[in-house]
């Protein structure tokens, strides 16, 4: 098993390298536009320009350049490890900007998952328990709207119905919980936890749902009503255990691809997380954000990926890896 | 007489489903008596197994239709209450089934699962149930018990599990073992040694047993008794000699006729039934065998015939008369052999 850890960590880094040197491909040595012009000021001339140029350290050899990032990144730079470079918009440290706004994008991703696993879960083993009644057809039905409706859709919906109409939920925009409380950060996060999850519980809800009703069809089910266990026992040591691990799966890769970033809910509601970075960053030909965020979310994706494989290891005895 | 350990009386189990009604049983009477072994045999869809998983329980009131009764040591089983008969099921009655791969839950230790078992109905340590659990897998011929114990059941062989399996349905000391098909999914050699171990442990726990199967071969050495079942009825009732030496069935005649044997002579091929086995939404008027039968005649495309007494307990449903069958027996059946 550990040397499989380091063959997968190793590959974790190649995948790494791969992605950012396509991104690099695609924004610095593709496009026509020219970073330093746009953010040389109003009207640069062509001194000031080349000045940027060199600032932006966009002068040097393209090899140069993307190897100078690599190193960067592992070896740190003046601002600290891992190190992230300098923003061409703000002239400042990437580091803290993108460790405050993956701040804030985590907080978004795991409030919305524990709200889409308690809320897909159980609806999806009750359905499953019930299949066919009306409890099944509603959750079912449920279940297709969140799966078929996107969040730039359901999410200014919410914002005009509940906030604006209703006034019942506070606007967009992020209130840390440090300078207001937790009462306005968390009616804050309110609509965009419940609009993101909403899409995931009702894929959770279809997927336990699907899943449990499998496994209760299994002979081991029926050796264990042979036993005389409770049917509560059957369900939930027997049943549960063996659906439920693909739905840990499946948790683990989204929460792993959220973490890179909920670009549309981020943007909707106005979330500075680092999904609305990685937007702005790409309008504003921020080269060295973009390759930051880029890595940060292609870390957390691979990253997401093993420890996956690895929890099922655990979950499947019948899974080893040699 | 003592009194039978189990009788069950005129079951019908009916399953409602969108195309029809399944009738799975219809109309099976037999009894079991303490310490004797049954086998049960016939086609696929002749109901034997619907019959057992009614008795355990395992089907109820909330999926079919079920009549008639179920009297184990006099207690009508069908008319308890549902958390009466999960104390019953698997430390009174307990059954196996065909196929131990799938019937151990993958994910949890084989001890763990035996001791599950003795935990539901014994008030006993987690400690005290997984030692009364290698014991089990000790008493079913498993070597190295305390390690086996704590493996998982995709580290067993077939018949190891298959051993497993009965050592967790006897765990409790079970009055009656229903076993479903215990061989059919093993090799021929481990065949033998599982039916064995049945045999041996059934003296030892003092248990009656029910083999289920669709093999006679299965049951020739090792049941006292034998009733042959056909779409949802019984045919043929008799004790091991009786069905073996003067089966008064043709559909018996046709399962005998269909056995290979070491010690035949001729080139004959084997004798299939002809035919499939009905629908059992829709099933022939009168005798289910009748489209199938070589012997039929008028009355049976429309009288469904009774089991009627042979000889002792010997009984068969059919309408040929006594003459006719052992005329048959002789002339044609008896002489293949």
């Amino acid at each position: 098993m550990g040397r499989y850890i380091v063959r997968r960590l190793l590959w974790v880094v190649f995948v790494l390298l791969i992605t950012t040197l396509i991104t690099f491909l695609i924004f610095f040595v593709l496009p026509a536009t020219d970073p330093a012009t746009n953010l040389a000021g109003r009207q640069p001339t062509k001194e000031l320009v080349a000045e940027v140029r060199h600032q932006f350290g966009l002068d040097k050899p393209l090899v140069v350049q993307i190897g100078l990032f690599y190193k960067r990144v592992f070896m740190g730079d003046e601002y600290g490890w891992p190190g992230l470079g300098f923003s061409f918009v703000t002239r400042s440290a990437l580091r803290p900007i993108i460790i405050q706004r993956l701040a804030v994008t985590m907080q978004l991703a795991l409030g919305a998952a524990v709200m889409w696993l308690l809320l897909g879960i159980p609806i999806g083993i009750l359905s499953a328990l019930r299949p066919k009644s009306i409890f099944d057809r509603l959750a079912m039905g449920f279940a297709l709207i969140g799966v078929s409706a996107p969040v730039f859709f359901l999410g200014p919906l919410f914002l005009y119905i509940f906030w604006y109409k209703l006034r019942w939920a506070p606007g967009s925009g992020y209130y840390s919980i440090g300078q207001f409380g937790i009462g306005t950060w968390a009616s804050h996060f309110l609509m965009p936890w419940i609009v993101l999850a909403l899409l995931y519980a009702a894929f959770y809800a279809r997927m336990t749902r699907a899943n449990l009703i499998e496994t209760m069809g299994q002979d081991y089910i029926r050796t264990a009503r042979a036993k005389g266990l409770s049917e509560r026992r059957v369900v939930f040591k027997h049943g549960l255990r063996g659906s439920l691990t693909p739905v840990v799966t499946m948790f683990g890769l989204d929460l792993g691809g959220l973490l890179g970033g909920a670009i549309i809910t981020e943007s909707v509601f106005n979330l500075p997380g680092i999904g609305q970075y990685a937007l702005k960053s790409v309008y504003a030909w921020d080269l060295y954000a973009i390759l930051d965020v880029t890595l940060i979310a292609g870390f957390f994706i691979t990253f997401a990926n093993l420890v996956v494989d690895i929890v099922y290891a655990f979950l499947d005895p019948r899974v080893r890896y040699s | 007489m003592p009194e039978p350990l189990l009788e069950v009386r005129d079951l019908k189990v009916h399953f409602p489903t969108e195309d029809g009604l399944v009738k799975a049983v219809d109309g099976v009477s037999f009894t079991l008596q303490p310490g004797e072994t049954l086998g049960v045999v016939g086609e696929s869809g002749s109901g034997k197994s619907v019959t057992f998983l009614t008795v355990m329980g395992l089907v109820t009131a909330d999926q079919a239709v079920i009549e008639g009764e179920v009297l184990f040591r006099g207690q009508d089983l069908l008319k308890l209450p549902k958390d009466e008969m999960r104390n019953i099921r698997g430390s009174k009655i307990s059954m196996i089934f065909q196929d131990p791969m799938t019937s151990l839950h993958p994910f949890y230790k084989v001890g763990y699962q035996i001791a599950e078992a003795i935990r539901t109905h014994k008030d006993v340590s987690k400690r005290e149930a997984h030692d009364q659990a290698v014991e089990m897998l000790r008493k079913v011929g498993i070597p190295k018990p305390e390690e086996r114990a704590n493996q998982y059941p995709h580290e067993f062989s077939g018949g190891m599990r298959q051993r497993a399996m009965i050592g967790m349905a006897l765990s409790l000391n079970p009055d009656m073992l229903v076993a479903d098909e215990p061989t059919t999914a093993l090799d021929v050699t481990v065949q033998a040694q599982i039916l064995d171990l049945i045999d041996r442990l059934k003296d030892e726990f003092n248990a009656s047993v029910v083999v289920i199967t669709h093999d006679l071969g299965v049951v020739a050495e090792h049941c006292d008794d034998i009733q042959v079942m056909y779409a949802g009825k019984v045919v043929e009732f008799g004790d091991r000699r009786d069905i073996y030496y003067g089966p008064h069935h043709p559909y018996t005649w046709g399962l005998l006729g269909s056995i290979s044997r070491l010690d035949s002579t001729s080139k004959e091929r084997l004798q299939p039934i002809k035919g499939l086995p009905p629908s059992l939404i829709f099933v022939p008027p009168g005798c289910a065998f009748h489209p199938r039968c070589p012997y039929t005649f008028d009355r049976c495309r429309t009288e469904v015939p009774q089991l009627l007494p042979v000889d002792g307990h010997h009984a068969s449903a059919c309408h040929l008369s006594l003459a006719d069958k052992e005329r048959i027996l002789h002339e044609q059946v008896m002489v293949r052999r």
